[in-house]
């Protein structure tokens, strides 16, 4: 078995002549098909092999790619029944690059129906489940580009992340889980959710792998205005470079045990109490940490402001999907029950509600109260960090209060735990910072992880500073057994 | 009598290379669908790109109209649901549009007048749909054509007034050469705003909305109709509703849409693809240094400086073309008066005959000047000159070479003249003794008898004087 392994193992396979791209790719599917049954991460395996020629490090790796990214020719869905038989005529710049990098496309992930939702159970193909227990999710929207990952079926993936969607499921998968600055790797071909926050990002079970996966994806595209200009360096070069010194601060106010002493929640406390230990460990290598006190109603009103205004923009995004130019005709005897029919048909009544808000928020007279004010704390609690990036190097986190819960658990929405522990996460998004999720250890058997945000466009620091915590933190290149089907 | 206060609202597409925020190429075709890239059918995953050409020619219009420029452009989004925008958004400006609180200068009966401007914004156009019996085809070439709309205040009074303003912005895009302005095409289109209100009121009336008007003459009918049917309303003491109202080009009258209760709440905000577009003073500049002298200044100067008429001058100015002619002319160092007059009288008339442009006739001012300068100098006459002109314009010669070549000239020598008026004298001995008799009219038929020896080459002022003191001497 090689595609469980990292890529630097895989790539000197490969150089060795011990494997071929081809029995990648056919290991990768076999791997694929074999966990489907129970984990159903994919909504479509490929099933041909294309000779590669790229000139990277990554040429003849396999991966998987999230099923919201288009591919020419190849199935594209969303997740969503609204496009379920959509094929696209052109191909994501994401994945261009890849296949121009000589990558293996393996197969498209399933997502939270469109990206929207946190649980990789809204799916029009069914729930995924998180290979460290089956009986809990996996977290999402990138639940099977988590799951594949964290299976050992590909060693990277790609997904994409507008509140947390890649580093939550990152964390309940025991993966590593990357979105870069916002601009640093182009949007265009990403079917959009809420195109201010979305991010592409990636899966990998190292550090090391994230950065590799990056120097390929990064870049200026003409195709999308917000693209960065190019930066010209690796990241992969800058993995060793020495992080003495280097200053990290957290929020006092969701990471502090005594804020839960009168908690019941044991699963939140060992978590709290693993990511305390760990930052004690940090400081030994030459890390500064400390926390900082942040306005709690501030804190309070990331998730509120997050759902306003990608609610907002997903209303608006999602707008041309109208069985008009393509996707499923309604039926209807004017142009408008026609529409409202193949919407009505195909969206989930969860999406369908997020639009109803969206539209709701956009609405003239709410316009100031709703959509403009959720910028406005948007734009506070980016200045906040940013104030205090003066000062530090890097905001880390737990990545969330606990682990995966159980299908069917219910979360109480006006909890701390939730609307600052398990939300927070959004900082990056609202900000456009890089921020990477690694693996932090174990609670009841399930992985946890930490998270780690730093200043814009100093993407390659932050994983040089990832990839030195990943050396303390003991969980590099865990691969999930899984149970294979019988 | 009510005071009629109207508004206009007018959409014109843009020149360029390429759509709005697409690669496909913004070009005119009968063969739908066959300008479009994934961007104009709003694919999912498709991102916005602007088109920088576009942009300069929306700032040059806003300059040209005397529209404050922001420092950044933002581009906003339009939200509704109709199979004509593939997105189910335009990309528009709400907040911050190219050019706001500008003015157009127009001339109405001789009268000038300001007509104020509102702003004028960037945004896209929308798919094309025919309607058929029981379904409806979509053509998306037109879909993400760069369009310019352009907002008046409600400072017009009359039809009269509504199309100079139009004839002023179409000359504006056609002088810039940022649009070919053609209605025929549905390049240039008007949503018309109408409210009447009493003539000493201080709040305007209540004010309908006619969309979508796709010719000068359209706009001139649906406001007369308009003000018609709304002063018959006031007049019975009823009321305007606010509402969408049809223009019906079958029957020339408007018919209700929806009224402002059922008003679409477009839901606008900030176009998250597209960051803000920098305007540099530089930049600026530069444009402003590329916008060429407008009609309404041309009028101006010709009439003042050069004296012609205001009839003229606007002859003059209607096409770019014919006021470069004529400016190029006059450096050639004609006459303004006389370049004036021929071209209005003999090339614009040949152009308008074989519906050519100003650009494909062969006579070059130069050309002209020369032939003026053979008639100042006596070397044809006038009358020959025109003939002449029609020729090179039809024949496509150079006016001295007919000149040369038909041996047309004028005889203008003195000595030859003089040579002539005897001849005829002996030639017709009663006449001067008629003459001498006090029948001085005589000197015409004698002038005449010289005129018809040369074939009409005789310089008329010459032959008459020389003849007349000749005849006195005898």
């Amino acid at each position: 078995m090689y595609v469980d392994k990292s890529i630097d193992e895989i790539r000197t396979s490969l150089d060795n002549q011990e494997v071929t791209g081809k029995q990648l790719f056919k290991e990768a599917i076999d791997k694929a098909k074999e966990m489907q049954p129970i984990y159903n991460s994919f909504v479509t395996i490929l099933d041909e092999y294309q000779q590669t020629k790229g000139k990277t490090v990554l040429n003849e790796i396999p991966y998987a790619l999230k099923d919201n990214f288009s591919t020419k020719n190849i199935l594209t869905t969303g997740s969503s029944n609204i496009l379920k038989n959509y094929v696209p005529v052109y191909d994501a710049t994401a994945y261009r690059k890849l296949k121009e990098a000589g990558a293996v496309l393996v197969g498209k992930t399933v997502l939270d129906e469109l990206a929207m939702g946190g649980t990789g159970t809204t799916a029009h193909t069914g729930i995924v489940r998180n290979p460290w227990d089956k009986t809990r999710l996996i977290g999402g929207s990138s639940a099977g580009s988590a799951a594949a990952v964290a299976l050992g079926i590909v060693p990277f993936a790609l997904g994409s992340d507008t509140g947390d969607s890649i580093r939550k499921p990152a964390s309940f998968g025991g993966v590593v889980g990357f979105k870069p600055t916002y601009g640093r790797i182009s949007r265009y071909g990403l079917f959009a959710f809420a195109s201010s926050l979305d991010h592409v990002g990636t899966f990998t079970r190292n550090v090391k792998d994230t950065a590799y996966v990056v120097d390929v994806l990064k870049g200026q595209d003409e195709k999308d205005m917000t693209t960065l200009p190019d930066d010209s360096i690796s990241y992969v070069d800058m993995l060793e470079n020495e992080i003495k010194g280097k200053k990290l601060f957290y929020i006092k106010e969701a990471c502090d045990i005594e804020n839960y002493s009168d908690s019941s929640d044991e699963e939140l406390l060992e978590t709290l109490k693993n990511f305390h230990d760990k930052l004690d460990q940090l400081r030994k290598i030459g890390f500064e940490i400390e926390g900082v006190s942040i306005d709690k109603n501030l804190l309070n009103a990331i998730y509120p402001a997050y759902m306003t205004i990608s609610c907002a923009e997903a209303t608006s995004n999602n707008a041309n999907l109208t069985g008009i130019q393509f996707g499923p005709r309604g039926e209807g005897k004017s142009i408008n029950d026609i529409m409202f029919d193949a919407r009505t048909k195909g969206f989930s009544e969860l999406i369908k509600r997020r639009f109803i808000l969206g539209s709701y928020i956009l609405q003239k007279e709410n316009q100031e109260k709703l959509f403009l004010n959720a910028g406005r704390i948007r734009r506070m609690i980016v200045d906040k960090i940013n104030e205090l990036f003066q000062t530090y190097d890097g905001m880390i986190m737990p990545t969330s209060g606990g682990i995966a819960p159980k299908f069917g658990d219910k979360t109480d929405q006006l909890s701390d735990r939730y609307l600052i522990l398990e939300n927070h996460m959004a900082i990056g998004n609202f900000g456009g910072f890089p921020s990477i999720t690694i693996p932090s250890g174990f609670v009841n058997h399930m992985p946890i992880g930490i998270n780690l945000t730093g200043r814009v466009k100093e993407d390659g620091e932050v994983l040089n500073m990832a990839y030195k915590m990943e050396e303390i933190l003991g969980m590099k290149n865990i691969v999930a057994k899984g149970e294979k089907h019988v | 009598m009510y005071k009629v206060v109207i508004g206009l609202e007018v959409h014109c597409e843009l020149k360029s290379n390429s759509k709005n925020f697409s690669g496909a190429a913004n070009q005119y075709s009968s063969d739908p669908n066959t300008h479009v890239a994934t961007v104009d059918l709003g694919l999912p995953g498709i991102l916005p790109v602007i088109n920088e050409e576009a942009v300069r020619k929306s700032l040059m219009i806003a300059l040209a109209m005397n529209c404050e420029i922001p420092s950044y452009l933002i581009f906003d989004r339009k939200n509704y649901f109709y199979p004509d925008l593939p997105k189910g958004y335009q990309i528009t400006q709400m907040h911050h549009p190219v050019g706001t609180n500008g003015y157009v200068m127009i001339n109405v009966d001789g009268e000038d007048k300001k007509v104020l401007i509102h702003d004028t914004h960037l945004e896209e156009d929308t798919a094309s749909l025919d309607h058929f019996g029981n379904f409806s085809l979509i053509d998306y070439n037109r879909c993400g054509v760069p369009l310019l709309e352009t907002v008046t205040e409600p400072c017009l009074h009359s039809a009269k007034e509504a199309i100079a303003f139009l004839e002023a912005l179409r000359s504006i895009f056609l002088y810039t050469d940022t649009s070919d302005a053609r209605s025929d095409m549905g390049q240039m289109r008007c949503d018309v705003n109408v409210s009447l209100m009493e003539e000493n009121a201080k709040e305007l009336g209540t004010k309908v909305e006619m969309k979508n008007i796709n010719s000068f003459n359209n706009v001139k009918l649906a406001i007369e109709y308009e003000i018609k049917r709304q002063t018959e309303i006031l007049e019975q003491g009823g009321k305007i509703l606010q509402e969408t109202r049809r223009f019906d080009t079958e029957d020339m009258c408007t018919y209700s849409m929806r009224s402002k209760v059922d008003a679409i709440d477009y839901k606008y905000f900030i176009e998250p693809n597209i960051p803000p577009v920098k305007i540099t003073s530089k930049w600026l500049e530069q444009i402003k240094k590329e916008i060429p002298k407008l009609q309404y200044e041309r009028i101006q100067e010709y009439m003042t400086e050069y004296g012609l008429s205001r009839y003229d001058a606007t002859i003059l100015v209607k096409e770019k073309s014919t006021a470069e002619y004529f400016e190029k002319a006059l450096q050639e160092g004609g006459d303004p008066k006389l370049v004036a007059n021929w071209i209005t009288s003999i090339i614009l008339g040949h152009i308008n005959k074989y519906e050519i442009s100003m650009e494909e006739i062969f006579v070059t001012p130069k050309m002209l000047i020369d032939l003026i300068q053979m008639v100042s100098d006596g070397k044809i006459s006038s009358k020959q000159g025109k003939e002449v002109l029609y020729q090179a314009l039809q024949e496509e010669k150079e006016p001295i070479k007919i000149v040369e070549e038909s041996g047309m000239k004028q005889i203008g020598d003195d000595n030859e003249i003089l040579k002539l008026c005897n001849e005829v004298l002996e030639e017709q001995p009663q006449a001067i003794e008629q003459y001498k008799k006090g029948r001085t009219n005589i000197l015409d038929f004698l002038v005449g008898q010289v005129m018809k020896k040369t074939k009409g080459q005789a310089n008329p002022a010459t032959t008459r004087t020389t003849m007349k003191e000749e005849i006195e001497r005898r």
